[in-house]
């Protein structure tokens, strides 16, 4: 059969399973958006590229598919490089066609040409140029295939418009061969003699932890833990890319680690004797100094990604493998440490002493931020996914928000990308419609990419969006406060500048304001009432509320900060 | 092979290197995405050779001398593993390989300095390879530190034009390569 490499590469999303494309057409794409309408794959039309980016990664990290986007060359393909970027931080399996001109206009600085396998060869985990039509099938499915095994990340595939235009004989790669990827080998297996001193450590561990990071969501591998962590009853903290891969709920929880982390998550990673550290890789948000991190613990690393091994921490044992497989055949193994009553007990004064806190709400408002998440969650149905941005309200999301499975916590971890929520969320949606959506979000971030509540509009998506409006870039701010002597430089944005309830309204959403906590459960129930338009809700916030706990920017994990209200506390 | 050249005592380099053979697919900008990697990880390139592989045309072969004190090996080999163009690598640390480079310097000649200049050529075990009347052409392949020692010997006459390939590498016969375990 003779199509052309335009239908070939619709034909192609769609024998990956392809069943939504969030994207935006223009010239150098413009042969592949034909065959569109011809095509059962569902296309979300976006209103800014980067829209569609950051949606293809709201969707996969709410599915656990891949998510694709598509857009044109030059300005198209530029715009989608942060999302791209993002993914890459993030291990989010993603896969993004970019138009580009015709092979013959290639290197002659033609209208909309960039170099954009050039641009995003660092942020990819590979890209292809696509040099004949009869390549597009192998692209694509190379493309998929490399997106979802091993770490996941974004694949790009460049499409010149004149090959999109040739025409091909139909064909599709059968098996792993006919990718002819000679150099793409992932991990696979467990080496025995690691897995026998692995479960020699935890057996004389008197205070172990286990420090689970994304790559468990990744590897599905959230029953695998709760089975290993049940039995052995070691602690578990989930990092911020982690929230979901373990219940908030369960008495092993000690919540997260890090920079915001709990006081319990935070101190029990300092006092461990050893880290059986899965699907992570030693965040500098993490770990704080890293000469002062966990000074006392062996570590024991579990990762599908042998490079980050030995990358920022020198490990007792290695296990080059997927979340899953480590965690099951330590499980079958029977691993375990003896009786940790003395360990758990520690962990119970930390956690009594220095629970996540706030100030009492005040019920002339302004609202305390962390006071309306937790109304939000109490008030929204069990399994509600949320997505945020990036900052101060991204934080006290994560602190607040009590996540019990995975795919519910849509985040921008390793690149802190502004404006991710608002799409993401919409991606989210999109792949789990049948949850309820909330999008917690700065009066900063939102700014930044509002205009796909346009999309969501349009596209019948109905996401409920919280500002939590602080008129300020409250992260900074809270910096500016703590570590520049309260000298603020360009972080004031005006609460009433723009008018969000006028945006929402204008962009065809419902607009709601709270200022006060009884506004506020009023606007959290009409939003929640609302299931066919999206919503949006500009909760007047205390400007001067902080994130605590805090580890200062390359401090030690010892000299954590916590609220004012219990310092001085044993 | 030609006898090392002698022209006094070979001064060894101070940076601690390693030698790493890289197979790779010979397609379209793989040499970019090897020497990007290098650059945004932050591991210096001491030199790099590449040319087509042996046996088949599919696949190219980089030598690449990385300075083993900007990285550790072990970083660079995972992260080079992962870029998906590459096939292969293997380790050769300097006192197991047999390394070879190859130096063309052409050089101004009068009847002044000719006579010091076929010295140096003689005793650096170089050859002339082209000549007019009023240059020289030369030729040496042998150990980075022979080429060294020539290109310094060749520093006190003007009007040298000077090039290196950067060197090639093989393990010293019976010497096993290291290849730690592989990973993306």
């Amino acid at each position: 059969m003779e199509i052309t490499g335009a239908q070939a590469l619709i034909k192609s999303l769609e024998r990956e399973g392809v069943e939504v494309v969030f994207g935006l057409p223009g010239g150098a794409i413009l042969p592949v958006y034909d065959p569109i309408l011809d095509s059962p794959i569902r296309h979300i039309l976006v209103r800014h590229e980067q829209g569609a980016g950051h949606m293809a990664e709201g969707y996969a990290l709410a599915t656990g598919r891949p998510g694709v986007a598509m857009v044109t060359s030059g300005p198209g393909a530029t715009n989608i490089v942060t999302p791209i970027a993002n993914a890459h931080m993030d291990s989010t399996p993603l896969v993004v066609v970019t138009g580009q001109v015709a092979r013959a206009a290639i290197g002659t600085d033609a209208f909309q040409e960039c170099d954009i396998t050039g641009i995003t060869m660092g942020i990819t985990k590979h890209n292809f140029l696509v040099s004949s039509p009869h390549e597009i099938p192998r692209a694509v499915a190379a493309a998929f295939h490399i997106a979802t095994t091993g770490r996941p990340g974004p694949v790009l595939v460049d499409l010149p418009k004149d090959v999109a235009q040739s025409r091909m004989e139909w064909w599709y790669p059968e098996g792993l061969e006919e990718l002819d990827l000679p150099g793409y080998r992932p991990l696979v297996g467990l080496d025995e003699a690691e897995l026998e001193r692995a479960a020699a450590l935890l057996a004389t561990s008197e205070r172990p932890v286990l420090y689970v990071g994304g790559g468990v969501l990744k590897a599905r591998a959230h029953e695998q833990l709760r089975a290993f962590a049940e039995r052995t009853r070691i602690p578990v903290v989930t990092t911020l890319m982690a929230r979901g891969a373990f219940p908030d709920s369960h008495e092993l929880a000690l919540g997260m680690p890090g920079m915001h982390g709990t006081y319990a998550a935070v101190t029990a990673l300092q006092r461990a004797d050893l880290l059986l550290a899965v699907g992570t890789r030693f965040d500098d948000r993490v770990t704080g100094r890293v000469s002062a991190f966990a000074p006392g613990a062996k570590v024991i690393h579990v990762d599908i990604d042998a490079a980050e091994i030995n990358k920022i921490r020198r490990v007792e044992v290695a296990l080059r493998a997927d979340a899953a497989g480590a965690l099951g055949a330590l499980e079958e193994m029977g691993a375990a440490p003896a009786n940790l009553d003395v360990w758990w007990k520690e962990i119970r004064t930390w956690q009594e002493s220095y629970p996540l806190t706030y100030d009492p709400p005040v019920e002339a408002g302004p609202l305390r931020p962390q006071h309306v998440i937790e109304s939000i969650h109490a008030a929204s149905p069990e399994g509600t996914v949320v997505a945020a941005g990036v900052g101060q309200h991204q934080m006290w999301a994560s602190q607040f928000w009590r996540f019990e499975e995975p795919g519910t916590w849509i985040n921008s971890g390793g690149a802190g990308t502004m404006g991710f929520g608002v799409p993401a969320a919409i991606g989210a949606k999109v792949g789990r419609p049948e949850r309820t959506v909330w999008c917690i979000d700065g009066d900063g971030c939102f700014q930044m990419t509002a205009q796909e509540l346009t999309t969501a509009r349009a596209e019948g998506i109905p996401i409920k969006v919280a500002i939590l409006n602080n008129a300020y870039l409250g992260m900074v701010r809270q910096w500016q406060e703590m570590f520049y002597e309260e000298r603020y430089s360009e972080v004031y944005l005006d609460a009433d500048l723009p008018d969000y309830v006028k945006w929402a309204e204008a962009m065809g959403c419902v607009g709601l304001r709270a200022r006060t906590p009884a506004e506020m459960r009023v606007a959290i129930e009409e939003a929640n009432a609302i299931n066919d338009v999206p919503v949006v809700v500009d909760f007047r916030t205390d400007t001067s509320e902080k994130v605590f706990p805090m580890v200062a920017a390359g401090a030690s994990n010892d000299d954590i900060m916590v609220h004012p209200s219990q310092r001085g506390r044993a | 092979m030609s006898p090392e050249p002698f022209l006094g005592d070979v001064e060894h380099s101070p940076v601690r290197h390693h030698i790493l053979s890289v197979l790779v697919e010979n397609k379209a900008g793989v040499l970019a995405r090897v020497a990007g990697l290098f650059a945004r990880r932050g591991f210096n390139i001491y030199s790099l050779a590449v040319a087509p592989a042996e046996s088949h045309e599919r696949f190219s072969r980089i030598t690449i001398v990385v300075d083993a004190e900007t990285a550790p090996l072990e970083q660079v080999f995972g992260q080079l593993h992962k870029l998906v163009n590459v096939v292969d690598i293997s380790d050769i640390a300097p006192d197991d390989a047999v390394e070879r480079e190859l130096l063309l310097a052409t050089i101004a000649t009068d009847v002044d300095n000719r006579t010091s200049l076929l010295d140096v050529i003689g005793a650096a075990n170089a050859s002339i390879i082209d000549v007019d009347a009023h240059h020289v052409t030369v030729m040496l392949a042998a150990t980075p530190e022979g080429c060294d020692a020539l290109e310094r010997a060749l520093e006190a006459h003007p009007g040298v034009e000077l090039h290196r390939t950067g060197r090639v590498a093989v393990p010293r016969l019976g010497v096993p390569t290291h290849e730690p375990a592989r990973s993306r």
